[in-house]
C-alpha cells in the first residue's frame, strides 16, 4: 500500500469552532466510485467533515485532498464536487427547469443544448412534466430529487449529501434509499453520504466511517463494521451487544481461548492483530447469536446456565434478557418467531443460553 | 394553536380602549388635511367653507417647489446610499460570525435612539472643523447616517427569512461570490430594497432635525415649513404642504410595508416554530 | 499509515489531470479562511461611514467642549470653564432637571397607555395582526415636524379643543393651559413617540408562550391573577425597552417644545439649539450637549439596574 489510491484524502484534519474542538484528528481514504456514508449520532462532526468537504469550512489544521489536488486554497465554487443539502436549498425565485439548469451557466451551452440535458435529467429523477412548476409548490421528495438533478447534470466526480433523506416518512425513504443505490451504480460517482439512521447507512454503502465526539472510530465495510466492532462505542451505535469482560488464556492456529466472567470458556477467531495471551479483554455478542433454551443443550462446551429476567414480544421477534452469575448487567438474547411463540419462561426460572464456536468479537480496544 | 380558547374571549373593555387609542392615534394628524381645505386663515372651529385655494396658491409659490426639489434630491440620493450600504451590513449581520457583533449592530443603530439634536450638533462640529460648507451635501450626510438603521432594520428580516443554504448551494454548484449575489441573494431580498428605498426616502424626505443644522441656503421643504411658521398668515398653506407630504409619506411607507409583508410574516412564523 | 504520507507531501506529482488555476492572492487566503474577516468587509463601508458620522464627530464635540467662543473663531486651549458655568449658573442646571422630569412624565404616560393597545393586537386579534402593527406606526413614519404641528393646532388658543368647545357653548373663554405649556410638550411627546413604545412591547407580549397561560388557569388563577403573575413580568423586558426607546430620544426634543412649551416647557434642547444659533456660543452648546448625553446614560443606566434587580427578586 505504497501508492495512494484514494480519490479523497482527509489527512489529519482538525477543526476548532473557537474553544470548540469539532473534528479530531480525522484521516480517512475514500476510493473512487465507493458509496462511502459518515455515520454518526448528532454532534459527531459529521456534517461539519461534509462540508470542509464541500469548501464551506476550511480545516484549523490539517490537509484535504481531492484526485491528488489540495483543497485549503480552494473557494466551494471551484470544487469538483457537488452537494445535496439536507433542507435541499432549492432556489424559491426559479423553477424547476432554471433550478435544475442553475450551474450550467458558466458553461455557455447554446439554448437547445441545454434544455436536452435538462429534459434528461427530469427523465432520470421520474418528474418530466414538472419542468415549469415553481420550485415552492413542490412536495418534499421532489425537492430532494431536484436538488439530486441540479447537482448530477454538473456531472461531478463526487456528490456530497448531508442526510438527505431525513425529512421524509418511511416508506418514501426506503424508496428513495434504492432508487439512490441503483443511480449511483449506473453514473459510477463517489458518493459520499451523511447519516445518523445505522440502517440506512449498512444498506447503502460499500464503507461506512463511524463518527463519535470529532473522531472516527471505525472505517470499515458494512459486515466488518457490524461482525468486529473495534471498541463499545462502535458496537453499540451499530446495533446492540452484550459485554463481558474477561482474560486471554492462549493464541494458537489463529484462535484465541479467553476465559469470560460468567461464561465460562470461550474460542473465538474474531480478534485484532495486537491480541496477546494474558490479556484482560472486552468481549462481545451480537443478541442473535445467542439460544435461549429451558433445557441443557446438548452439546460438550460453549453453554451457560442463568436465570429468566425479563421478556420483551415484538412481533417479529422476541427480546429475552438472562441474568448470569458474575455478570452485573442482564444479556440480552433476540431470537426470531418462526413458529408461533409458545409462551415464554416464566421470571426467575432456570434458563440455558448457549452459542456457536467463532460467535463472539474481541474489541480492540476497551 | 387553538387560538379559540379560554384566553383569547373578546374583552369587550379592551376593544373599546383599542378604538378610542387609534382614533386618538390619527386624528390630531386629520386635523391637518381638514381645515386645509377650509375657507379661513384661522385654524378653528367652526369650519367657513369648503375650499382649495391654499393648494392652488401652492402651484404658483416658486420657493415651494424650489424646496420640493431639494428634498426629492436630497431623499433619492439618500435612499440610494443608505440602502447600498445596508443590503451588505444587513448580510454580514445575519450571515457571518463576527466577533463583536453585538456592539457592532447596537452603535449602528444608535441615531434610532440618541437625541438628534446631539447627531446634528456633532456632524456640525465636525463639518466645520473641518472647513466643509453646509449646503444639501451635507445635509446628505446627515441623512444618510439617520437612515441606515432604518435600511439595515428593514433588510434583516429578509435576510433572515431565506434560507443561507440557498446561497452555498448557488456557490457549491459554481457561481462565486458576485454572481451568487446576483442571481440568488438580489433577486429574493428585492422587496426588502424596495421597501428600504421607499422607507428611507420617506425618512429623508420628512426629516427636520439634520437639516435644521446642516444645510445652507438651499432649504429642504420642512426647512422651508418651519421657516414659514412664524407667519400665522401663512398657517393655511402650511395646512396644505403639510397634508400632501403626509399623504405622499402614507402612500410611499404604505406601500413599502406591503412589499416587504411576507419577510415579517415568515419572521414571525419562525419565531412560531 | 506511514507508507500514505509519502505521497501525500508532494501532490503536484500525482497524476491528477486537473489545471485549474487556484487563487493564491494573500487577501483572499485570509478571506478564504476566516469567516470573520469575509463578514467584516461586507460590513466596512457601514462601519466606516457610521465612525466618520457617529465616533468622530463625537469625539470632536467632547473636545469642543473643553474650548471657548472668541467672536466666530475658537480659543482652543482646553479650560473647564464651560463645564464649571454650568456647575454656576442654576439655570442650567434647572433646565435639565425639567427637561429629565418632562420626558420621564411622557415615557410613563406613553408607556401606560400604550400597554393595553399591545396587548390588545398581541392576544386579541388573530389574523392579520401585521395590518393592525402597520396601521399603529404608520403615523411614525411621516413627518415629526408636522405632527408636532396637528398637536399645536388642536391645542391652541384659538385651536381645535378650544373653539370646538366654545362653539359648543361648554366653556366661555378658551383654557389657557393647553398651548404654551409643559403638559402640552408632554402630551405631544406621548403621542409622537407611541409607536416606539408598542412595538417592543407587543414583541415581548407576542413571545409569550400561550400554554403558559393555559397552565396557570388550569391550577386556578382567573384572568387579573394570571395577567399580574405571568402576563406581566414577562412581558417587563419589552416594557423596559419601550421605556428607554422614548426617554433617550425625547429627553434631547427641541422642536416639540420649541413650537408649544412656551417658556414654561422649555427644554434643554432649545438652549442647546440656541447655543449654536442665536447665543453663538458653540462650545457651551457641546458642553450641554455632553452633560446632557452623561445625564442620559447615566439614568439609563441606573434604571437597567433597577429593574434588573427587580427582576431577579421576582424570579
Amino acid at each position: 500500500m505504497t501508492q495512494n489510491d484514494a480519490y479523497i484524502s482527509i489527512r489529519n484534519v482538525n477543526k476548532f469552532f473557537g474553544t470548540f474542538q469539532a473534528i479530531n484528528d480525522v484521516s480517512i481514504d475514500i476510493h473512487q466510485g465507493e458509496f462511502f456514508s459518515l455515520l454518526g449520532s448528532s454532534g459527531c462532526g459529521k456534517t461539519t467533515l461534509l462540508r470542509m468537504l464541500a469548501g464551506f469550512e476550511m480545516p484549523t489544521s490539517g490537509e484535504i485532498f481531492i484526485d491528488g489536488q489540495p483543497m485549503s486554497m480552494v473557494p466551494p465554487h471551484q470544487r469538483p464536487v457537488n452537494m445535496v443539502f439536507q433542507n435541499y436549498a432549492i432556489f424559491p425565485h426559479l423553477n424547476v427547469r432554471d433550478n435544475i439548469a442553475y450551474g450550467l451557466r458558466k458553461q455557455k451551452l447554446p439554448r437547445v443544448k441545454r434544455d436536452a440535458m435538462v429534459d434528461e435529467m427530469l427523465e432520470l429523477i421520474k418528474l418530466p412534466e414538472y419542468g415549469d412548476r415553481k420550485a415552492t409548490q413542490l412536495s418534499g421528495g421532489q425537492r430532494q430529487r431536484i436538488a439530486l438533478a441540479r447537482a448530477l447534470i454538473l456531472r461531478p466526480k463526487v456528490l456530497l449529501l448531508d442526510e438527505p433523506l431525513g425529512a421524509l416518512d418511511k416508506q418514501l425513504r426506503e424508496q428513495m434509499q434504492l432508487e439512490l443505490r441503483a443511480l449511483q451504480k449506473t453514473v459510477g460517482i463517489t458518493f459520499v453520504f451523511v447519516t445518523h439512521d445505522q440502517e440506512e447507512a449498512l444498506t447503502l454503502s460499500d464503507r461506512i466511517a463511524v463518527m463519535a465526539r470529532g473522531r472516527d472510530l471505525q472505517v470499515d465495510t458494512p459486515t466488518r463494521l457490524y461482525e468486529s466492532p473495534v471498541n463499545r462505542d462502535v458496537a453499540n451505535f451499530i446495533g446492540t451487544m452484550n459485554f463481558f469482560d474477561g482474560k486471554v488464556t492462549g493464541i494458537a492456529d489463529g484462535t484465541a481461548g479467553v476465559d469470560v466472567n460468567g461464561l465460562g470458556h470461550v474460542s473465538t477467531t474474531n480478534f485484532g492483530p495486537k491480541l496477546r495471551p494474558g490479556d484482560d479483554v472486552c468481549i462481545a455478542i451480537r443478541p442473535e447469536k445467542l439460544n435461549l433454551t429451558e433445557s441443557e443443550p446438548q452439546v460438550a462446551g460453549n453453554k451457560t446456565q442463568g436465570q429468566m429476567d425479563k421478556a420483551a414480544y415484538l412481533g417479529e421477534r422476541s427480546h429475552y434478557y438472562v441474568r448470569l452469575n458474575d455478570v452485573s448487567q442482564p444479556v440480552a438474547i433476540s431470537a426470531q418467531n418462526r413458529q408461533r411463540a409458545e409462551g415464554t419462561p416464566e421470571e426467575k426460572r432456570p434458563v440455558w443460553i448457549s452459542w456457536e464456536d467463532n460467535a463472539f468479537v474481541i474489541l480492540e480496544n476497551r | 394553536m387553538s387560538s379559540q380558547s379560554y384566553i383569547h374571549r373578546p374583552n369587550r373593555p379592551l376593544q373599546v380602549y383599542a378604538a378610542i387609542f387609534l382614533i386618538v392615534l390619527y386624528v390630531p394628524v386629520l386635523f391637518l388635511p381638514l381645515f386645509s381645505f377650509n375657507d379661513s386663515i384661522y385654524v378653528k372651529f367652526p369650519l367657513k367653507g369648503f375650499t382649495t385655494q391654499w393648494y392652488v396658491e401652492l402651484f404658483h409659490r416658486e420657493p415651494v417647489w424650489a424646496a420640493l426639489m431639494n428634498s426629492v434630491k436630497v431623499g433619492v440620493t439618500t435612499s440610494l446610499i443608505a440602502t447600498g450600504l445596508g443590503v451588505f451590513a444587513a448580510k454580514a449581520i445575519t450571515r457571518y460570525r463576527i466577533p463583536g457583533r453585538g456592539p457592532l449592530v447596537g452603535f449602528i443603530m444608535l441615531p434610532l435612539v440618541v437625541p438628534g439634536i446631539i447627531f446634528g450638533v456633532a456632524l456640525l462640529v465636525l463639518l466645520s472643523q473641518m472647513g466643509i460648507p453646509l449646503s444639501l451635501y451635507t445635509v446628505t450626510i446627515g441623512h444618510v447616517i439617520v437612515c441606515l438603521p432604518f435600511a439595515i432594520a428593514t433588510m434583516i428580516p429578509r435576510f433572515e427569512g431565506f434560507d443561507p443554504s440557498v446561497e452555498e448551494a448557488s456557490a457549491d454548484l459554481g457561481e462565486n461570490a458576485w454572481w451568487t449575489f446576483w442571481r440568488v441573494t438580489f433577486p429574493i431580498v428585492f422587496p426588502g430594497i424596495l421597501a428600504s428605498l421607499l422607507l428611507t426616502f420617506t425618512v429623508s424626505f420628512d426629516e427636520f432635525i439634520m437639516a435644521f443644522f446642516l444645510s445652507g441656503s438651499d432649504p429642504t421643504l420642512p426647512m422651508y415649513i418651519w421657516g414659514q411658521l412664524r407667519f400665522p398668515k401663512e398657517f393655511p398653506s402650511i395646512l396644505a404642504m403639510a397634508s400632501i407630504i403626509l399623504l405622499a409619506s402614507f402612500i410611499l411607507v404604505f406601500i413599502g410595508q406591503w412589499i416587504n409583508r411576507d419577510a415579517q410574516s415568515k419572521t414571525l412564523a419562525n419565531e412560531e416554530e | 499509515m506511514s507508507g500514505e504520507s509519502a505521497t501525500s507531501t508532494n501532490p503536484g506529482l500525482s497524476n491528477s489531470g486537473s489545471t485549474k488555476p487556484l487563487e493564491t492572492g494573500r487577501l483572499s487566503r485570509l478571506l478564504q479562511r476566516s469567516e470573520a474577516a469575509r463578514g467584516f468587509s461586507l460590513l466596512s463601508p457601514t462601519l466606516l461611514i457610521m465612525f466618520i458620522g457617529v465616533a468622530v464627530p463625537f469625539g470632536i464635540l467632547i473636545v469642543m467642549s473643553f474650548w471657548t467662543q472668541l467672536g466666530f473663531n475658537f480659543d482652543t486651549s482646553l479650560t473647564l470653564a464651560n463645564y464649571e458655568s454650568f456647575g454656576e449658573r442654576a439655570i442650567y442646571g434647572a433646565l435639565l432637571k425639567r427637561s429629565l422630569w418632562m420626558s420621564s412624565a411622557a415615557t410613563i404616560a406613553t408607556v401606560l397607555l400604550c400597554y393595553p393597545m399591545a396587548y390588545f393586537v398581541a392576544f386579541h386579534i388573530h389574523r392579520n395582526k401585521m395590518i393592525w402593527i402597520v396601521l399603529i406606526t404608520l403615523p411614525f413614519w411621516t413627518s415629526y415636524l408636522l405632527r408636532v404641528f396637528a398637536w399645536k393646532v388642536v391645542l391652541g388658543y384659538e385651536g381645535v379643543i378650544n373653539s370646538a368647545l366654545m362653539h359648543l357653548g361648554l366653556i366661555k373663554a378658551p383654557l389657557e393651559f393647553l398651548l404654551y405649556s409643559q403638559s402640552a410638550v408632554v402630551i405631544t411627546l406621548a403621542h409622537a413617540w407611541a409607536a416606539f413604545a408598542i412595538l417592543p412591547m407587543y414583541v415581548s407580549l407576542e413571545k409569550i408562550d400561550k400554554s403558559l397561560l393555559e397552565a396557570a388557569t388550569d391550577l386556578g388563577d382567573g384572568p387579573v391573577r394570571r395577567f399580574f403573575r405571568i402576563t406581566l413580568p414577562l412581558s417587563l423586558p419589552g416594557v423596559i425597552s419601550a421605556s428607554l426607546l422614548i426617554f433617550i430620544p425625547t429627553t434631547g426634543d427641541y422642536i416639540t417644545p420649541a413650537l408649544l412649551g412656551g417658556p414654561d416647557g422649555a427644554m434643554i434642547g432649545n438652549l442647546i439649539q440656541k447655543q449654536f444659533g442665536a447665543i453663538n456660543n458653540w462650545p457651551m452648546g457641546a458642553t450641554l450637549s455632553i452633560i446632557l448625553m452623561l445625564s442620559i446614560a447615566t439614568i439609563a443606566l441606573v434604571f437597567m439596574f433597577a429593574t434588573n434587580f427587580v427582576r431577579k427578586r421576582i424570579s
